[in-house]
């Protein structure tokens, strides 16, 4: 659902993603603690948005293929293997009678290469490396404040910053009340939950 | 009627044998020799071609040795058109995997998914088990330079130095006496090849003609698998009868000397 916001920044030794914590139903909100990412692997999460059905479906058949795959062979699939993996699942599924009608992120930690990895996926199965990306309506605000402020080697502190300033517009200016975003980072280490953000500031 | 043979091909003997199987790996015994050597920096594999026919057309260059993707060739020892539909399979394997991850397959995995279908060949009912056995070299990113083999009862091992079909038994013990683990190169595992194959085959002399050598290395991140042409093939064979030769005049002048006393 275009309602929905989801947020992602990728630098140069994590990735830093946001949800927001609404689940809409129609004009209501549902629910007001929602988590909208789901861990894949140990250094993969995908963040989803979209048909409300369809994102939790298509979200863990991801995951427990995932999964699946770790058990059958004794590792996990790369960030890049997993995002074309989703990607190739998205198309196939397109094609078929039951197509999934979801918007992605995928963030991701190579610990082979070490590098952070940041994917869009739209729900036709377009697939494309980005270095920040804000799905949803919500997106067109926060697109414009990381073009001018962000940078590739910013700090973990930074990144949380910056991700606070978007989140802060949302508020100002988007009519629909998303007051409340997720913030997970992944890195080397895996996956780390930091503090909920919420909407500063007044709404325009 | 028919259905009495048929889902009787493959059923334990009473002493727990399977018999279509064994006489699979029996028909293995009886094809041209394969052998692999995983070196330093490389892999070789190296196979006795048996219908040399001057009237054959070369169409082919070779007919043992298959490149399976851009990382992985293997050689096949047995029933030939066995094979074709198993390297047909293991090419399909690859790509579909390549479809799916937008990366090439590890070799373990490749190896994994043919001796399921290889295995399932031993227990269905009105069919027989594949008549071959398979030699993988490849590459990947997790575990590198990769020797696996595999047989007609699906059942598949990872190996230094291997050897399948004719006399691979002599040839499995040449090569336990002479690998050395850790030491040999490419260009070394090549000649340890050839040796094997001059002591195991029932030629006198190697012939460039009934052998096929491929050797597969990593270069400037790319995996570069070579067939060898004939007169490649020459050269190697004429380096390891040089030093064969030289070995054997080493021989003999010790034994000259040693057995020969000073005359008084």
């Amino acid at each position: 659902m275009e309602l929905e916001c989801l947020i992602g920044m990728k630098f140069n030794d994590f990735v830093l993603m946001a949800t927001d914590m609404s689940h809409l139903q129609r004009i209501m909100v549902q629910k007001a603690d929602d988590d909208k990412m789901y861990q894949l692997s140990s250094n993969v999460v995908m963040a989803v948005a979209g048909e409300a059905g369809d994102t939790n479906q298509f979200a863990e058949y991801i995951a427990k293929n995932i999964q699946l795959y770790k058990i059958r062979n004794g590792y996990e699939l790369s960030p890049s293997a997993a995002v074309h993996f989703t990607r190739h699942t998205l198309a196939t599924h397109l094609r078929s009678r039951e197509p999934y009608t979801v918007n992605l992120l995928m963030g991701g930690y190579d610990v082979k290469t070490s590098s952070a990895e940041l994917f869009y996926m739209d729900f036709l199965g377009a697939s494309v490396p980005v270095d920040f990306y804000g799905f949803g309506y919500g997106g067109m605000f926060t697109l414009s404040i990381t073009d001018r402020e962000y940078r590739p080697d910013m700090t973990q502190d930074e990144a949380y910053a910056l991700m606070k300033k978007c989140v802060s517009e949302v508020k100002r200016r988007f009519i629909v009340n998303l007051p409340k975003f997720r913030v997970r980072v992944i890195n080397k280490d895996g996956l780390k939950e930091l503090p909920v953000i919420v909407a500063e500031g007044e709404a325009a | 009627m028919a259905r009495r043979y048929d889902s009787k091909t493959t059923i334990f003997s009473p002493e727990g044998r399977l018999y279509q199987v064994e006489y699979a790996m029996e028909a293995i015994g009886h094809a041209g020799t394969c052998l692999g050597i995983l070196a330093k920096d490389g892999l070789v594999l190296a196979a006795e071609k048996r219908n040399t026919n001057k009237l054959l057309d070369d169409v082919f260059l070779s007919d043992k040795i298959y490149k399976i993707d851009e990382d992985m060739a293997c050689c096949v020892a047995g029933i030939t058109s066995d094979a074709n539909v198993l390297t047909n399979e293991l090419r399909a394997i690859a790509q579909r995997h390549t479809l799916q991850f937008g990366e090439p397959i590890p070799c373990e995995q490749l190896v994994m998914r043919l001796c399921d279908i290889k295995q399932a060949y031993t227990q269905t009912g009105g069919k027989r088990p594949f008549g071959v056995s398979i030699l993988y070299m490849g590459w990947d990113n997790r575990h590198g330079y990769q020797l696996y083999q595999s047989d007609p009862s699906g059942n598949y091992s990872g190996w230094k130095a291997t050897c399948i079909g004719n006399s691979s038994a002599a040839a499995v013990s040449i090569l336990k006496q002479e690998y050395k683990v850790g030491e040999t190169d490419l260009h070394e595992a090549q000649l340890l090849a050839l040796k094997v194959m001059s002591k195991t085959l029932d030629m006198t002399k190697l012939n460039a003609e009934k052998l096929e050598l491929a050797t597969l290395v990593r270069k400037e991140g790319r995996t570069e698998i070579i067939v060898k042409p004939v007169d490649e093939v020459k050269k190697m064979i004429k380096i390891h009868e040089d030093r064969e030769a030289a070995v054997e005049a080493a021989k003999q002048d010790k034994a000259g000397t040693s057995s020969g006393k000073p005359k008084v």
